[in-house]
């Protein structure tokens, strides 16, 4: 039993890398991934679990270790050894986390991008929409995750407009005129969603797809995804809005493309049943003041719903 | 005012004439001058309040148990979340930071008191009616916009008690300002002749840093809130997006003050922890230099990067990147101060009783909560967590594990000196086993939770979350009982416990000359510098050496 030191250093640095490498890949923390960002999240995710699972077991391990080692036997009353530093090993352990973190920093920059969160058109605050934000084309900038620079994530999108209210989400989809308390989209074609609120903050969470976004009264915002994955995700309010904050969820439905094409024929022929909700679409634009009047006030959300839907996006 | 810096002839004077002026009882209740005084007045009503928001958080964590909102209504439980909050950071951890500097620093450094006494003792008497004004809240309506208070929800539930949530952190804002601006001049201007400011004890630059962040930050906060107060009462609009506010700006000048006050709130007890780890661990701390610049480096980069706070909020995607950059780039001082720390321990005599217990469960739990901060100022991935339980359990890990932890290790370290007795030891270490079996309990799982999709600030949520919000509810329970120790403990030995002799942990800094606890004018005769105050190893070779100690203390002032 007279292995030297500096080998069983080695071991035990040998075994903390693997366990941090394997650590990793298999904390099974998220959930799934429903898009291709979601994905890159997760890696970045892994990234950054595999080198904080590594300086976890070193700083723990010297912790323990020395709590073992070095307590103070029963009758010693000596003090430790006069170390008053070590300036190689100071230099030593402030390169290592400063090219941790510029490594993390460039890593989490392409990470962004890719989800186009540098987007010009998506990643602008123009501040609150008195004048409506547009760029030289006469396009609106809003604030959030746009195109990807190189994919084709922003060819020919589904515009859906999103309206939160407390404690509803509403979506609007332009092109056919559906509304829903639902989002329901295609898989694989690129979905831009337009947020804004109706009366207090709300913050738009689709956990699955790693992305969010406050929508903030007053002020557009945007979320791009693509989703391919088939099947029904929660759609989460992250961002305290009121007494039932935690009740205000609703779901996302990513269908084949003919069952999407199904979903929204019945949901065109169920509106053309309700001509009044129709014709609200068309109403004339208000002030922000009428836009915002009904908050704070319980009222009964349906009704609300729809006075708000009147005014979403018509600017 | 003046009168505090001339030469400090009369005391000694004072000193050397026998009779010393007696310590009352009823000092403690009254508009004492004595730092000392004061420093216990804020630290029994900083434990106070811990104990009142320690019992709203077992009210939630009871509710939160299982999935519906049966226990307390929605709206009451947000109140209750609002109110933890606030009382935690605003009456718990800020006071507590302050107890310790005002009772340390005239000692470490050799005074006899602060710089202006007056003005501390009227930034004390504003903590009470700061905080009972806070609980009246809770007889008309308490605040629910959370310790944010973020417009618009905030101006649209319930004025009275957002107002007065306004002006009760009005008020402890206040008070935390003039604290500084006593601990920056103390600091500077009244350190013994032979201290400069590299002999000076870590915990004294530690103060410097925070201090320096309170001066610039509070400010910004008292602003934002006067202006929400306007919007408030007087139906402006200077964040109410339905007159053409802007709910941002809020967020801005919140966290302009309220990011660098996570600093306000740890750096006091990093300060701690550079005194407790070398007296118990009988070594000199690790890079002296490099643990104190790193406390301003700390300070100076904690105000360049509120807005990791607004990620998903209105904040534009090259800010969000800025932002991303400089606060990745703390993790360098932090991650310099940790290593010291652990380097301090290595190879020492660690004396495992209850402050250094609690030194090295800071170390364990301050790490997590440093790693998983890491992780969030990489935009993508807070982008994913952000308001989540994810969240709930980073600030937790930083401000319990961290804050809290070094708290009692400062606590267990001083008690002797503040109180003149000893405390209990296996009942020390038994309220540490105690506080961090329950502590990982309830906070390590809820990083899960916040990654699978649960948010924060949520009376009611999914039934798949039950059994892991049930294990966080039980650990929190194993924390409520974790206390009954403590407070056993120190009302004990209060009473009954052994006599602590003035050094009784053979440490270095001045504050161990003196007393315990210490006589009204803090030194006999102005105290000398006659080691640095981590020389472990150096001087002396024996730790029970209190008799040599004091000859040696004896012969230097003889010399002189
Ligand atoms: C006694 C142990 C503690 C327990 C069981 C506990 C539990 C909780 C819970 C359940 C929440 C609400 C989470 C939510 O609904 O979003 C919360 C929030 C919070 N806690 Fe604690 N906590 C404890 C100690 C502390 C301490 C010591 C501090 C600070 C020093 C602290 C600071 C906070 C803050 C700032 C919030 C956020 C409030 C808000 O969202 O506005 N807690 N805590
Ligand atoms: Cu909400
Ligand atoms: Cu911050």
């Amino acid at each position: 039993m007279n292995i030297p030191s500096n080998i069983l250093t080695l071991i035990a640095g040998i075994i903390l890398t693997l366990v941090s490498l394997w650590y990793g890949q298999n904390h099974g923390l998220l959930p799934i991934a429903a898009s291709k960002d979601a994905t890159q999240v997760d890696e970045l995710f892994n990234f950054m679990m595999t080198i904080a699972t590594g300086l976890f077991l070193l700083v723990e391990g010297v912790l323990v270790y020395s709590v073992i080692k070095f307590r103070r036997r029963k009758g010693d009353t000596t003090d430790g050894p006069p170390i008053e530093g070590n300036v190689p090993l100071e230099i030593f352990w402030t390169a290592i986390p400063t090219v941790i973190v510029f490594i993390l920093a460039i890593y989490s920059f392409e990470v962004y991008n890719t989800m186009g969160g540098l987007d010009p058109m998506a990643s602008h605050d123009m501040g609150p929409k008195q004048q409506i934000a547009m760029n030289s084309e006469g396009q609106e900038v809003a604030l959030g995750l746009g195109v990807s620079p190189e994919s084709e994530q922003g060819n020919n999108p589904l515009i859906v407009n999103v309206n939160g209210i407390q404690y509803a989400w509403i979506f609007t989809y332009p092109d056919t005129g559906v509304v829903s308390g639902e989002l329901h989209v295609p898989v694989d074609r690129p979905v831009q969603l337009n947020i804004s609120a109706g009366d207090v903050l709300h913050a738009f969470w689709l956990p699955e797809f790693r992305i969010k976004q406050d929508a903030i009264p007053g002020r557009d915002a945007q979320l791009t995804f693509t989703p391919n994955k088939i099947g029904q995700y929660p759609v989460i309010c992250a961002e305290l809005c009121g007494a039932y904050h935690g009740g205000m969820k609703t779901s996302l439905t990513v269908h084949t493309a003919e069952d999407y094409e199904q979903w929204v024929q019945d949901n065109t022929f169920a509106q053309a049943d309700a001509p009044s909700e129709s014709v609200a679409l068309n109403t004339t634009k208000s002030s922000d003041e009428e836009f915002l009047a009904p908050y704070a006030e319980d009222l009964d959300i349906e009704a609300e719903a729809i006075a708000q839907l009147n005014h979403a996006h018509h600017h | 005012m003046t009168t505090s810096t001339e030469p400090k002839t009369n005391p000694i004077q004072d000193g050397h004439s026998s009779e010393h002026r007696e310590r009352k009882w009823q000092d403690y209740f009254t508009f004492s001058t004595d730092h000392k005084v004061i420093g216990i007045q804020y630290l029994v009503t900083a434990f106070f309040f811990y104990f009142v928001g320690g019992a709203l958080a077992e009210v939630m964590r009871t509710e939160l148990a299982t999935p519906d909102p049966d226990f307390v209504q929605p709206e009451f439980y947000n109140q209750l979340m609002t109110m933890h909050g606030t009382i935690m950071l605003f009456l718990w951890i800020i006071p507590a930071g302050a107890a310790f500097a005002n009772y340390l620093i005239p000692l470490m450094i050799g005074a006899e008191d602060m710089a202006f006494p007056r003005l501390n003792a009227v930034a004390f008497w504003m903590i009470p009616p700061g905080g009972i004004l806070l609980l009246s809240s809770f007889f008309n309506g308490a605040p629910q916009a959370g310790w944010t208070s973020y417009p618009p929800l905030s101006i649209v539930s319930g004025k009275s008690g957002e107002e007065i949530w306004i002006l009760s952190i009005l008020l402890l804002g206040t008070s935390s300002i003039l604290g500084a601006m006593n601990f920056v001049t103390t600091i500077f201007k009244m350190r013994i002749p032979d201290m400069d400011i590299h002999s000076m004890p870590l915990f004294c630059w530690s103060m410097l840093a925070t201090s320096a962040l309170i001066l610039l930050g509070t400010p910004v906060l008292a602003a934002a809130l006067i202006l929400l107060s306007f919007d408030l009462i007087a139906g402006t609009s200077f964040f109410n997006p339905a007159g053409g506010g802007d709910p941002i700006v809020y967020q801005h000048m919140f966290w302009f003050y309220s990011h660098p006050a996570v600093y306000i709130m740890i750096l006091p007890f990093f300060g701690v922890i550079s005194e407790v780890l070398p007296v118990h661990a009988r070594k000199p701390i690790f890079g002296y230099r490099a643990i104190a610049y790193s406390s301003l480096a700390i300070s100076f980069l904690g105000l360049i990067v509120w807005a990791h706070h607004m990620f998903t909020s209105g904040t534009p995607g090259w800010l969000r990147m800025f932002f991303m950059a400089t606060t990745m780039i703390i993790a360098v001082p932090t991650g310099i101060k940790v290593f010291s720390w652990c380097a301090t321990l290595w190879g020492g005599k660690l004396n495992l009783n209850s402050a250094l217990l609690f030194g090295i469960g800071f170390l364990s739990s301050f790490l997590i909560g440093g790693l998983s901060g890491v992780m969030l100022a990489a935009v993508p991935f807070d982008i994913h967590v952000h308001d989540t339980y994810f969240i709930v359990g980073h600030f937790h890990y930083v401000l319990f594990g961290g804050s809290v932890f070094g708290l009692f290790a400062g606590v267990y370290h001083w008690f002797p000196k503040m109180s003149g007795k000893m405390v209990n030891e296996t009942l020390g270490r038994l309220h540490f086993i105690l506080t961090f079996i329950g502590f990982n309990l309830t906070f390590l799982p809820m990083h899960q939770l916040g990654l699978q999709g649960m948010n924060r600030r949520i009376a009611l949520y999914d039934p798949q979350f039950q059994t892991i919000n049930m294990i966080c509810t039980i650990g929190s329970y194993i924390l409520a009982v974790s206390t009954f120790p403590f407070i056993i403990n120190i009302v004990w030995s209060v009473f009954k416990g052994k006599k602590a002799p003035r050094n009784p942990w053979s440490a270095l800094t001045l504050e161990w000359q003196t007393a315990s606890p210490p006589i009204i004018e803090n030194f006999e005769e102005e105290p000398v510098l006659w080691a640095g105050p981590y020389e472990y190893g150096i001087d002396t070779e024996s730790i029970d050496g209190n008799e040599s100690v004091e000859e040696m203390l004896a012969e230097v002032g003889a010399e002189s």
